[in-house]
């Protein structure tokens, strides 16, 4: 007892700290191994057949037949003991992976079936206790290979949906340094707008593909704490950067923000045309291009009472549109949905985190000329981006 | 199973809602020279490539672990398993074990079933008009069951659950009902008439009692015999491996595509009858079609001549049988399936081997050079 007083009487010595720390853990492991070991649930389960679960990552089809990539994403393993082309069994080949499938493993299997173009199809996986797993080709096409004459071709439907729209609206440079301080504030204000949408879109489109993505990496969580702590850490490099106040830093990161986004909308783009939804990929491109036009006002507005150089206007444009040609490119070659996830709510977290700036700017502008910051105009401003939007996504939506 | 694609496709195809998109779509396919057809203006094929040899399933089934091979079960006619004569009429007796066994029904595919003897079909009954049979069931399976039997018998043979309307009734007019698991029980009639019948588990739920596996052919020859011919029996069934009311797996004995991966034999000219019976469950008909030849039906097996002359295809509802019989003029490969092209390719699709052979059997006065 005198001992034990005297301890916490003084600081512990060090391996005393390390047992505390530590402690806890041992008994975890301890509880656990006899958790394991003497098994009290198998009362719940008896002899319960195993949950098999396949989830389709991507299918391919070319004059060898058609490829499928499969991932394992249930709790048991599941062996491959046959392969159905509609209502066929066909022969088939596991390329990559094993034919027992462990949980999140892959497999690639690889069918010599001679697909009609233009057609549907059904694939069904046969485990070797008779569960079905269907993957449906709903138009058949030719992938895209990744040849440098597709790569280029899905580049060019980049540079429509991200480059030309935000350099397009980067034009309208010279006539914002022309208008007054409150038609400015109302420009901002449609900023704020703007990305509000954006906003409320990426972490819509990033759910949507959440639903693809293996339930084990939790899809949709992962939306919310992306997006929340990508918010935080660009909130986190402005505020440690020399520059925190610099207008022209905002723009960069409005810039960075948008980039993201068109990141997703390349996608969509590039996933319309590997499906071969040629016509719909089209019409997406002219939609996006003139979707995105408000983008480049977006990013000239913090900059335009200061005189940037002309590289500037380059790098802008470049950081806001060149991730649409990576989408593009991401969507119609090796479509990700865990990737698309992580990006798409980067991207959120950038774009709020933009609306947290403009919104300041707005606030301090109001501070300084003594007005209301939520004045009509503002409002009015704030409405019109949105507006502006919401109704050229009837063109894409 | 969630595909990717497919849900892109979704939330491409909601553009589709406006006439106006539907336009713009239609004149961009214009525009981009997409007419929807299968060959592009240079009559290439646009595709998957065509070849043979890539139908069909991975792998063969290891038919020493199911404890049966189909090849054998094809000539496999049990005659009893004791067999005795008692004032001039002889007495067949047949041991019937209900087992739970998994079986390989395809490649790699392992069905959770229910067998009589460990084997599906459950071993083919062979005798003649007028025998006494006397079959010992044990029911050794998890699952009640029973067996009927197609023929003339007493009600009490009958093998059949006992249902509301029949529980009052005394048992000689209902029979036992579902023999419990563990308990056994002896069904014993006269075989009669003679053809070609089938058995099967009649205790509900009726339809996975018999998909599951329990049933058999059971032949009645006529008093005096059919003539000498290389025999076998084949019972088309189909296996439904996720349980949703539709196969997956389709065969003749099981197997699906047994006799394609080891065709079966016979010779030129030789008389080949064929006791085939269709106890395929969930689909309507089913089919036997066989290649580069004709053949006599008797349906039902029942006549001693044949009910439909120099045809190439019959249908069979479930439980329907018949008796085909044909030669083979020309040696070959030739295949038989269903003509139901998608069970053909699920599984019941097979192959007999003609070859050329001096010993001819059943062919006395047939002229042959």
């Amino acid at each position: 007892m005198t001992s034990m007083n005297a301890t916490s009487a003084s600081p512990s010595p060090i391996w005393q700290r390390w047992l505390m720390a530590l402690g806890p853990l041992v008994v975890l492991i301890a509880i656990v191994a006899l958790f394991l070991s003497s098994d009290p649930l198998s009362v719940f389960t008896g002899e319960v057949p195993p949950i098999e679960e396949l989830q389709t990552q991507r299918v391919v089809l070319n004059s060898d037949g058609i490829t499928i990539h499969l991932l394992n994403n249930g709790p048991d393993p599941v062996t491959i003991a046959q392969v159905l082309v509609d209502d066929a069994y066909w022969h088939f080949e596991i390329t990559d992976g094993d034919q027992k499938i462990n949980r999140l493993e892959r497999a690639t299997l690889e069918i010599p079936y001679p697909w009609v173009e233009g057609e549907a199809h059904e694939v069904v996986i046969l485990s070797s206790t008779g569960v079905t797993f269907p993957v449906e080709i709903a138009v058949a096409l030719e992938t895209p290979e990744a040849t440098s004459k597709q790569f280029t071709a899905y580049g060019l439907l980049g540079i429509y949906v991200g480059i030309i729209p935000v350099a397009l609206g980067l034009l309208w440079y010279p006539f914002l340094r022309t208008i007054g301080s409150r038609w400015m504030n109302f420009v901002l204000a449609l900023t704020v707008g703007m990305l509000v949408f954006l906003a409320v879109d990426t972490i819509l489109e990033a759910l949507e593909v959440a639903v693809e993505v293996p339930g084990t990496f939790q899809g949709g969580p992962l939306v919310y704490l992306v997006t929340l702590l990508s918010f935080l850490a660009i909130v986190a490099v402005g505020r440690n950067s020399k520059r925190p106040d610099s207008r022209l830093f905002l723009a960069y990161m409005i810039a960075l923000g948008i980039g993201f986004h068109n990141l997703g909308e390349g996608l969509a783009v590039g996933t319309a045309f590997a499906l071969g939804e040629a016509s719909l990929g089209a019409f997406l491109v002219v939609g996006f291009t003139l979707h995105n036009i408000t983008e480049g006002i977006g990013i000239a507005a913090p900059i335009a009472k200061e005189r940037p150089k002309l590289i500037h206007f380059v790098l802008l444009t470049l950081l806001a549109g060149a991730p649409a040609i990576i989408g593009t490119w991401l969507g119609g070659f090796a479509f990700d949905p865990l990737l698309a996830v992580i990006f798409l709510s980067i991207g959120a977290g950038a774009i709020l985190q933009v609306v947290y700036e403009v919104t300041r700017l707005i606030l301090r502008s109001a501070e300084r000329e003594n007005t209301p910051a939520l004045s009509w105009m503002n409002l009015g401003g704030l409405t019109a981006g949105i507006a502006i939007m919401y109704f050229t996504a009837f063109l894409v939506a | 199973m969630s595909n990717n694609a497919v849900t892109r496709r979704r939330f491409m195809a909601g553009t589709l809602g406006t006439g106006a998109a539907a336009l713009l779509a239609r004149f961009a396919n214009k525009a981009s020279g997409q007419d929807g057809g299968q060959y592009n203006g240079n009559g290439e094929h646009r595709g998957g490539a065509h070849s043979d040899g890539v139908s069909g399933p991975m792998g063969r089934v290891d038919h020493a672990r199911n404890g049966f091979h189909p090849t054998e079960i094809l000539t496999d006619f049990n005659y009893g398993d004791r067999v005795v004569e008692e004032n001039g009429r002889t007495i067949r007796e047949y041991d019937f074990i209900a087992i739970d066994q998994e079986v390989e029904i395809a490649p790699g595919i392992f069905f959770p079933a229910w067998t009589f003897n460990g084997r599906i079909p459950g071993p083919t009954i062979r005798c003649t008009e007028g025998d006494l049979i006397r079959i010992n069931f044990i029911n050794a399976s998890e699952h009640p069951h029973t067996i009927h039997f197609h023929g003339i018998h007493p009600a009490s043979m009958d093998g059949v659950p006992i249902m509301e309307n029949m529980q009052h009734m005394p048992r000689d007019l209902t029979g036992p009902g579902m023999i419990p698991s563990g308990e056994s029980f002896t069904y014993e009639f006269t075989a009669e008439p003679f053809g070609m019948h089938l058995y099967h588990c009649h205790a509900i739920p009726l339809k996975r009692h018999i998909h599951k596996g329990l049933y058999g052919a059971f032949i009645i020859d006529p008093p005096e015999p059919r003539p000498e011919a290389h025999e076998m029996v084949m019972v088309m069934n189909a296996f439904d491996t996720n349980f949703d009311n539709a196969n997956e797996v389709y065969a003749v004995n099981t197997i699906a595509f047994a006799y394609n991966n080891d065709p079966i034999q016979i010779k030129v000219n030789e008389l080949v009858r064929i006791y085939l019976v269709n106890l395929v469950e969930f689909d309507l008909l089913n089919s036997f079609h066989l290649h580069a030849n004709f053949f006599d039906y008797y349906d039902t097996g029942t006549t001693l001549e044949p009910t439909l002359r120099t045809v190439d295809t019959i249908m069979q509802v479930q439980g329907q049988r018949g008796i085909l019989e044909f030669r083979y003029r020309f040696p070959g490969m030739f295949m038989f399936h269903a003509h139901v092209s998608e069970f053909a390719e699920l599984g019941w699709m097979g192959m007999f081997h003609v070859v050329e052979d001096a010993t001819i059997i059943g062919m006395e006065g047939m002229n042959h050079d």
